[in-house]
């Protein structure tokens, strides 16, 4: 049998007592590109927040590699929402990659070469390197989200939790971002992303979660993608020309 | 009571109303500060304009002094135009700034003249009947009397007028826009209103009360009532209810009435604060706690529902997968078996009809975005609330 | 009073050498620690917390009759975290948003100040006179020790500055993020705040409640324009912020009835003027210049397109023609054809116009650049 990376039990997140997840049983096997689809407001960064400990649920727990959550950090990149930022901050953009490393460092020791060495090569990799100097306001959308994902490449997780990465992205940096993530899962990286185009699924993802408050279905793509489950996710009848 | 006693306790109440009506507007549009920073930065105006009309209740010197308010509201716009720096450090530049300069003025310029700055503070309740208005030899009252009772009128009148528009600008400038309401007239006029009365109050009652007749009653109120016409009224009494107790606090303490009446209004604003019926802090924080146990409540009848296997519903689930600490797994499944929602046999549990019908419903309202019927339903099925 | 004989009075002078080091070093601290508050946006927090201080420097006289300056900033100390504390307490259990709950406090918190403090006046027995002057400030009644607790509190902020640089700088930036790595964001957040409410304290005395936020926020935000990395930031927020001081004390010294404070917060409002407008990367002035001058690029490559397409048809390329038929171009101007002519892409003789091989060139590269991007 495959190993689980992430495990959710019973999982139900509150905002002001009313319930955005409820009840969310949820297994994601090691090594798949994972799409969590859904409407708006199904609660799809709450239940990655929940999972991360940003958000503190009121029933279920979550381990990581059969161990809670807490002791399994260095496991565990995420990439937020582009816009949860102020892009105003004065930093630059190999500062902020930097801060990727802040988490394996701990408190108060700073970075130091070893450390610029792997952002550097974070960097690259999503191809900014040309950018590092660059103050974060003066990129492109893109850019910025390129950005971010080099942050959490620099974790070197074995986890990888992302929330929209898509979205307001131009399509070369599309193709870049996705490139990239098929790269991870390609070295055996379990990659969770909250995904908005439906279009895009079959191509993009090997693995498909849908949400909507409550789980709706999770498995392969190809088993689950159907008609019937977006259906159930979005409400009325919802079709999707699936690209084969 | 003597004359000058009444008088002062008029002034004082037509101020907190003509300060109150504004003030609503302010706080329900979330520009609560923007007062703050109106009254600090007319201070170089009124010096100005005391340079020029060398009187302190003169309707041009007023009228100076409105227009640095508005500039003032304008100047921060335009910062927050330039993006150059965040929205709320934009008003706590331009404030200071100008604020500074008015008292450098008097520093430098009316030292000895009557106008120094625990008067602009502070103001000069005690003193405002001493200034009085003659018509040949007719006494026709205080000079502030008739400054804040112009004011006030033409407020109410604006009100009156406006009522309508200023509401809809207010809760939905959007639509208003569409109608045809330009919510940018609205705006600078109601700033203009702000600015003259904070002006007209000044003189009375100095800077910081009028931030504080502005805001507190207003607040106040919003924790009463969400119907404008009721939070209007509600902040005019508060207002007037301060101003009068904490005249009387002054005069048995033989302080200050600005800061008494400022005082009043704290205590007002802590009792409503406290006791709210339903935004208060002690009530919020019992709902609280009643909805944490009813919306766990809710969780383990879902999980109930969801799962058939005797694993997954065996009492010691709940602390084990659940995560739930024993107490409030204990107070959970009480509640629950309280109102007959759920049945224990051999430690494990399972749903009654009733608890069924009304998982299915609230899972329905929840999928739906209808969360406020929840809260009906439970007073359909609830015998006892968490 | 020359600018070199007011120097040699700094050295000299016992009073103003206190001042002017009191007055540099709480610019320098409070300027570095503005630089948090305003990236978190808690620009208006310390307006605030200043005014919630005055009741407690009032209650702490009342019971202690001390006028010992320690004494009452422990006072004002507890009574602005109080406020604090009570503006986070009405902004998450009310529906009350937090301008409201700023100026509730702020008002109610002064009022009530004010109250004890002209109860105080009234008292028969009490040494009463000074404490009116936290309400402006009064740089004269500093003494050495004064200076010296705040160079201790700077000292003490710049350790804990250098130690948690890292994160000080992730917290601000992204929040949830550092979360995720594990770090303590709510110890984060009361160190911050902790910081800012001591400096606003140590203000207190010598620039006054009403106007120590500008101290907080004016340097902060006239260094913020001039670069973009937050370690230069808080480094020139510090820096402006004790110049500020130095100036202001140097000004209100040599003139009369000036207090130091407002001072003090109109010369750290001329440097952020300054910055708004002469920055070079932000600043109105150079954007305005950069507008303008993309304006006029772009109607010099549009006039060079328009002439492109007239002689493109020619077999000649340098062909003339009038001048007249560029009238009808939108984007042409004398001045525009003047400096195309300076960059030698065009040659006027009388009425005509002919373009260069050159212009040629760079118009057909321009076409080939704009083809491409469509």
């Amino acid at each position: 049998m495959e190993k689980i990376a992430v495990k959710v039990d019973d999982l139900t997140v509150a905002y002001n007592y009313k319930p955005v997840l409820w009840d969310i049983d949820l297994k994601i096997p090691e090594g798949v590109l994972m799409a969590i689809v859904g409407p708006n407001g199904a609660g799809k960064s709450t239940l990655i927040k929940a999972i991360l400990g940003i958000l503190k649920p009121i029933a279920g727990s979550v381990t990581i590699f059969d161990k809670p959550y807490k002791s399994q950090r260095k496991h565990v990149a995420y990439v937020p929402q582009k816009g949860s930022v102020d892009w105003d901050f004065p930093t630059t953009a190999l500062d902020v990659v930097m801060m990727g490393t802040y988490g394996s460092l701990g408190w108060i020791k700073r970075p130091g070469i070893k450390e610029k060495k792997r952002a550097l090569e974070a960097l690259e990799k999503v191809g900014m390197l040309s950018f590092k100097n660059r103050q974060i306001s003066q990129l492109s959308g893109g850019q910025q989200q390129r950005i971010f994902l080099a942050r959490a490449l620099v974790q070197d997780a074995s986890i990888y939790f992302m929330d929209e990465p898509f979205q307001g992205v131009d399509a070369t940096t599309e193709v870049a971002i996705i490139n990239i993530l098929k790269e991870l899962r390609k070295a055996g990286k379990t990659v969770v992303v909250v995904h908005h185009d439906l279009q895009t699924v079959p191509e993009y993802f090997d693995w498909v979660t849908f949400l909507n408050v409550k789980k709706i279905a999770t498995g392969p793509v190809k088993d689950i993608f159907n008609d019937d489950n977006l259906t159930k996710t979005y409400g009325i009848n919802y079709k999707v020309s699936i690209q084969k | 009571m003597t004359d000058a006693q009444f008088e002062i306790q008029l002034i004082a109440s037509l101020v907190a109303i003509a300060c109150a009506i504004p003030g609503t507007f302010l706080v329900l549009r979330k520009m609560a500060m923007i007062s703050d920073a109106i009254s600090h930065s007319i201070l170089p105006g009124i010096v100005v304009g005391f340079f020029i009309t060398q009187d302190l209740n003169s309707p041009l010197l007023i009228l100076l002094a409105a227009m640095t308010g508005v500039l003032t509201v304008v100047l921060v716009e335009k910062i927050q135009k330039t993006k150059l720096v965040k929205e709320d450090t934009a008003i706590g530049l331009v404030f200071p700034a100008l604020f500074s300069i008015g008292v450098i003025l008097i520093a430098k310029f009316a030292n000895d003249v009557h106008l120094d700055i625990d008067a602009v503070l502070l103001g000069e309740l005690a003193f405002t009947p001493f200034d009085r208005v003659f018509y040949g030899d007719i006494d026709l009252g205080p000079k502030s009397l008739w400054v804040i009772g112009i004011i006030l009128s033409v407020t109410l009148t604006l009100l009156f007028l406006f009522f309508k528009e200023l509401k809809l600008s207010t809760f939905d400038a959007g639509l208003a826009t569409s109608l045809g309401f330009s919510p940018v007239i609205l705006h600078y006029g109601l700033m203009s209103v702000a600015s003259i009365t904070t002006v007209g109050a000044f003189d009375a009652v100095g800077a910081i009360l009028v931030v504080a007749l502005m805001i507190a009653p207003a607040a106040s109120a919003y924790l009463l009532t969400t119907n404008l016409k009721k939070m209007i009224g509600l902040a005019c009494f508060f207002g007037v209810f301060s101003a009068i107790s904490g005249y009387w606090v002054a005069h048995w303490l033989d302080a200050s009435i600005a800061g008494s009446i400022t005082t009043m209004l704290g205590v007002v604003f802590l009792f409503v604060y406290l006791f709210a019926p339903s935004k208060g802090l002690i009530a919020v924080l019992y709902r609280e706690k009643q909805q944490r146990i009813e919306v766990s409540l809710i969780t383990f009848l879902l999980h109930l529902k969801n799962h058939s296997e005797k694993r997954e519903r065996h009492v010691n689930h709940l602390n084990e997968h659940i995560n739930w600490e024993k107490v409030r797994s204990k107070t959970v499944l009480t509640l629950a078996l309280k109102n007959n929602m759920i049945l224990i046999t051999d430690d494990i549990v399972s749903l009654t009809d009733k608890g069924d019908e009304f998982t299915s419903k609230a899972i329905e309202y929840i999928l739906t975005n209808e969360d406020s019927l929840i809260e009906d339903m439970k007073d359909d099925f609830f015998l006892f609330r968490g | 009073m020359e600018i070199i004989e007011y120097i040699q009075l700094v050295f000299s002078d016992y009073t103003l050498r206190t001042i002017t080091l009191g007055t540099a070093v709480l610019g320098a601290v409070t300027g570095m620690l503005g630089s948090f508050a305003v990236l978190r946006k808690e620009s208006l927090l310390g307006d605030a917390i200043s005014h919630a201080a005055l009741p407690g420097i009032a209650i702490a006289f009342l019971i202690t009759g001390s006028k010992d300056t320690n004494i009452l900033l422990i006072g004002a100390l507890v009574s602005g975290l109080i406020g604090t504390l009570w503006i986070r307490g009405i902004t998450s259990k009310t529906h009350l948003k937090s301008d409201t709950a700023l100026g509730l406090i702020l008002s109610l918190f002064f009022g009530f100040g004010m109250l004890l403090l002209t109860y105080i006046q009234k008292q028969p027995n009490a040494n009463q006179a000074g404490l009116d002057k936290y309400l402006f400030g009064q740089a004269a009644t500093l003494v050495e020790s004064d200076v010296w607790l705040m160079t201790f509190v700077t000292g003490l902020c710049l350790l804990v500055l250098l130690l948690f640089w890292k994160e000080f700088k992730i917290l601000l930036f992204d929040k949830d993020y550092a979360q995720t790595l594990g770090f303590n964001t709510k110890f984060i957040d009361i160190l911050i705040t902790s910081f800012i409410v001591l400096a606003i304290v140590l203000g207190l005395q010598t620039v006054g409640v009403v106007l120590m936020s500008a101290m907080l926020l004016a340097p902060a935000a006239a260094a913020r324009q001039w670069t973009n990395s937050l370690g230069k930031m808080v480094f020139l927020a510090a820096i402006l912020g004790g110049s500020a001081g130095v100036f202001g004390t140097a000004i209100s010294a040599t003139q009369n009835n000036l207090s130091t404070g407002p001072v003090i917060v109109l010369v750290a409002s001329v440097f952020v003027l300054f910055s708004f407008i002469f920055s070079p990367k932000r600043g109105l002035l150079f954007k305005r210049i950069r507008l303008i001058k993309n304006r006029n690029d772009l109607e010099l490559q549009k006039t060079l397109a328009f002439m492109y397409h007239i002689v493109e048809d020619h077999d000649d390329t340098s062909h003339p023609h009038t001048i007249r038929m560029l009238n009808n171009f939108q984007g042409y101007s004398r001045k525009g054809l003047r400096k195309l002519v300076d960059k030698n892409y065009v040659e006027v003789e009388g009425g005509m116009w002919s373009m260069t091989s050159k212009g040629f060139k760079a118009a057909e590269n321009l076409y080939n650049q704009n083809g491409k991007n469509d």
